[in-house]
């Protein structure tokens, strides 16, 4: 059993430790937009001296607080559990709360916008009305036949673990709002919608596989798929959405699951 | 200014509120008011289980996990309520199972369970497995299979809508209910909501403490809303510290860690809990772990080159087991410290985690307007209420039950109060308060800034009322959130504009934040005794003679417009279990 002493650490556990304060200067270019102010969206650079440590959400609110209230955009857990702020950092989508600024070159200016293919209503904030309507269109609830067991529905092990991936989808819309198809046609499901069809088509106690299934079939469903990848690349839970996706179109084609 | 009209309005889509409101949207035309959508809230960031007697591994019975309910909770636990609590957490676990939730399950295909803090079997002899779990975000799935259950029940929501204000009314001298009054944040508007019954359910005021577990939205804005319309607080003094947070961040790093086989170390690689905890040890409930922490850090063996830390230690766990059970927690890790804890310890401190007081109700979800009034038409569960299932100190996996056990409740109660029972008309100008409150940050010059104040405040708590208290810091902080209350009427905002204005929300929520720590923090200087997560190191022993009652604590406001708050007693409800010593 090893016994942690602190003459036997490793250099992570030494730099997570270090408490000296190492600050450098980073430029944030963020994409500003209020209708209230101007029709017109632009661009506004902010200069921070912070800890390259420190979160992209912690410079946001370090500009928010103490440089312009104005800034607007949406977050809540501030570790990557609740969704609420996905954008697109350096031309990529991410959760600002789970990006360091270390790792996304802070020696460039750090361009941060609204993820696309949503209404942008202020600064990064989204409508997020269609992303969740897509999601409750695909019925995204255990649906059972017959009587209720008094106790537990019995599930193996196996059966868990099949769809376990897609339970961990927080509903962020990086996946959705990356995707090259929904861009052009925000009519498309979109992966995250998916990805929760996915979570019930593959749980062995869910019977109504079928419905979805048809739902899914729609000329705006699963078919529209071009297997970019860009959700997959994008999801900050790290679930292999593409490959969700094509599990539901095998599914369709040969009506297993 | 708009005016709805519903049976039963619910404050805040959390797991309570989403449990009530699947009971309720089937029973009375209801509404659900969110400042977030509702997948965002905190119930998400739960991580480690939830606790009922299912006895799907090992022998179990209600009767022991209520009497370890009351013990964690030093005995401040009303009885009658912890009954209810662990007896109805089974079905509570197979009402959600059925819902669609994906426990961990056992090789035969049960609900799986594992051990958590002060979780024992036949009343102290040893660690039992109750929690019942899905991994290590088992609040994330209580939170998504609720949401997707109001879905299928057609739930209708008012997302990113901020309840500001409680009607009260009275009637032959008797409080009532009529309704909310809320914000919208896209668009500026005020709507009222006339209710015949109101549910709140809104969560927690940890974002008064600096290190804490707590989302940035947890504001205590339902307390607040109640408070200032005179209705009592219970139990504010007592507060959660979690033994392990990410260290300076705060991040939860669940309980099941240690469940899991965890173990905690001081500087020198020393188990330190075994000589606080003998039979416990790293589970001993989070009071008693959180203040060996800061005993070990206090003593010079803490971790790190400022000594203020100490290690949680996975590294002798499989890899193969972190990954099936702890597989988000030890993502935390390498995400926010850059560590591998598959090898590396992972530094930690407490973090201020959950408040035990909250609105006062029975159990039915009622709220109360003192020891025994009740509201008609008013109802609260999850976080926000104090009914009281958690005492002086919660154990762990029981958040997660209470929000569905009274939420449950709560829902069906309020939306059986709606059929027999008519609206209470609406006060003359029901939204002015509001209004006022709303133009006047709006159109402030003064020159307060709001950051600076919620950082004294946070700052101010830390230092003052965590773990460790004594008459002397509680009366600075006191002192101090008297001043950051002067100065919060001269606050001032950048963003004056209608369309989500979170600069003016941020300002509103650390309003609610002062009112709710002077509270706090006047309920524990009178608390002269230690209990639970109330640790007072010149009064460092229990006092069941003079303090085994629940504190009430009402705003005041005297004929000059000053405000005070007058503090009252409760008496604990006791049936089956006398008050013993608390040993782990
Ligand atoms: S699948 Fe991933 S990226 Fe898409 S909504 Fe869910 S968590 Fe976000
Ligand atoms: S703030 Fe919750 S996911 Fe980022």
């Amino acid at each position: 059993m090893s016994t942690p002493t602190l003459d036997k650490h490793s250099a992570a556990l030494d730099a997570a430790e270090n408490t000296a304060s190492h600050t450098i200067k980073v430029t944030f270019r963020i994409r500003r937009f209020n209708p209230e102010v101007s029709e017109e969206a632009s661009w506004q650079d902010f200069e921070l001296d912070i800890d390259p440590k420190e979160r992209v959400l912690d410079a946001l609110h370090k500009i928010k607080w103490d440089q312009d209230g104005t800034l607007t955009f949406r977050r809540s857990c501030a570790h990557g559990i609740c969704g609420s702020d996905a954008m697109r950092i350096n031309g990529k989508n991410r959760l600002a709360c789970k990006t360091l600024i270390k790792d996304i070159n802070p020696q460039k200016p750090i361009t941060i916008e609204a993820i696309k293919g949503l209404t942008v209503l202020k600064d990064l904030v989204v409508d997020m009305e269609p992303f969740f309507q897509a999601y409750r269109d695909v019925m995204p609830f255990l649906i059972t036949k017959g009587n209720e067991p008094t106790r537990e529905r019995l599930q193996s092990p196996e059966d868990r673990e099949r769809f376990d991936d897609t339970t961990k989808c927080i509903l962020c819309a990086a996946c959705t709002s990356s995707c090259p198809v929904f861009w052009n046609d925000g009519q498309y499901f979109g992966p995250a919608a998916i990805v929760n069809a996915h979570r019930f088509i593959f749980d062995s106690r869910d019977e109504g596989g079928e419905q979805r299934l048809e739902i899914l079939n729609d000329k705006d469903g699963v078919w529209r798929c071009r297997t970019t990848f860009n959700c997959t690349d994008a999801c900050p839970r790290g679930i292999e959405v593409t490959k969700a996706i094509q599990e539901v179109k095998r599914a369709l084609i040969t009506r297993r699951f | 200014m708009k005016i709805h009209k519903y049976d039963t309005v619910i404050v805040g889509a959390g797991g309570a509120g989403m449990r009530a409101a699947i009971e309720s949207t089937k029973r009375s035309r209801t509404a659900v008011l969110t400042k977030l959508y509702p997948t965002r809230s905190h119930t998400g960031a739960a991580q480690g289980g939830m606790a009922a007697a299912l006895a799907n591994v090992e022998e179990d019975n209600w009767e022991w996990h209520t009497f370890d309910t009351i013990k964690g909770g030093d005995y401040l636990v009303d009885q009658d309520a912890a009954e209810i609590l662990a007896k109805e957490a089974i079905d509570a676990v197979l009402d959600l199972e059925k819902m669609g939730l994906p426990f961990g399950r056992t090789p035969k295909g049960e609900i799986d369970q594992r051990r958590f803090g002060g979780h024992s079997r036949n009343h102290g002899e040893a660690p039992v497995r109750r929690a019942c779990y899905s991994g290590d975000r088992t609040g994330h799935m209580i939170l998504q299979t609720l949401y997707q259950n109001c879905v299928k029940e057609g739930v209708e929501f008012f997302n990113e809508f901020y309840v500001l204000d409680q009607l009260v009314v009275e009637e032959d001298g008797v409080k009532k209910s009529a309704g909310v009054v809320a914000y919208e944040l896209a668009t500026g508007e005020i709507h009222v909501f006339q209710a015949k019954s109101v549910i709140y359910a809104s969560g927690g005021t940890g974002k008064f403490f600096k290190v804490t577990s707590n989302a940035h939205t947890l504001t205590g804005d339902g307390q607040a809303a109640c408070y200032r319309r005179g209705l009592p607080l219970e139990d504010m003094e007592f507060f959660q510290f979690h033994p392990t947070g990410i260290w300076r961040m705060g991040i939860l790093l669940t309980e099941g860690a240690r469940g899991e086989g965890g173990i905690l170390r001081n500087k020198d690689g020393e188990r330190f809990m075994e000589k606080y905890a003998p039979v416990m040890k790293d589970l001993a409930s989070r009071d008693v772990v959180s203040r060996s922490i800061y005993t070990e850090i206090r003593e010079g063996r803490g971790c790190g080159p400022e000594g203020d830390h100490v290690y949680l230690d996975l590294t002798h766990l499989p890899p193969e087991q972190l990954d099936a059970k702890l597989p988000d927690i030890t993502e935390f890790a390498r995400t926010y410290l850059g560590i591998e804890p598959y090898t590396d310890p992972i530094p930690i401190q407490p973090t201020a985690h959950y408040a035990m007081g909250g609105i006062p109700t029975n159990v039915e979800g009622e709220v109360l307007s003192d020891n025994t009034t009740v509201v008609p038409g008013l109802y609260a569960a999850g976080e926000v209420a104090c009914v009281s299932v958690h005492g002086a100190n919660r154990l762990g996996t029981n958040s997660l039950l209470d929000i569905n056990v009274f939420g449950r409740r709560a829902g069906i109660a309020a939306a059986e109060y709606c059929a027999d029972h008519d609206f209470v008309e609406l006060p003359e100008d029901p939204a002015q308060q509001v209004i006022d409150q709303v133009e006047r940050l709006r159109n402030s010059t003064g020159t307060e800034r709001v950051t600076e104040l919620r950082k004294e405040l946070q700052e101010c708590m830390d230092a003052n009322v965590m773990v460790f208290r004594t008459e002397q810091t509680i009366k600075t902080a006191v002192e101090k959130i008297g001043e950051l209350r002067e100065r919060y009427l001269n606050v001032s905002i950048q963003d004056k504009g209608k369309r989500f204005n979170t600069d003016l929300l941020e300002a509103i929520e650390l309003g609610n934040l002062l009112d709710l720590a002077e509270v706090m923090a006047v309920s524990a200087l009178a608390r002269k005794e230690s209990r639970g997560g109330h640790y007072r190191e010149d009064f460092p022993n229990r006092d069941d003679v003079n303090f085994m009652r629940h504190t009430m604590a009402y705003r005041e406001v005297g004929a000059d417009g000053k405000e005070s708050i007058r503090l009252d007693y409760k008496p604990v409800v006791q049936t089956r279990y006398q008050p013993m010593e608390r040993k782990y």
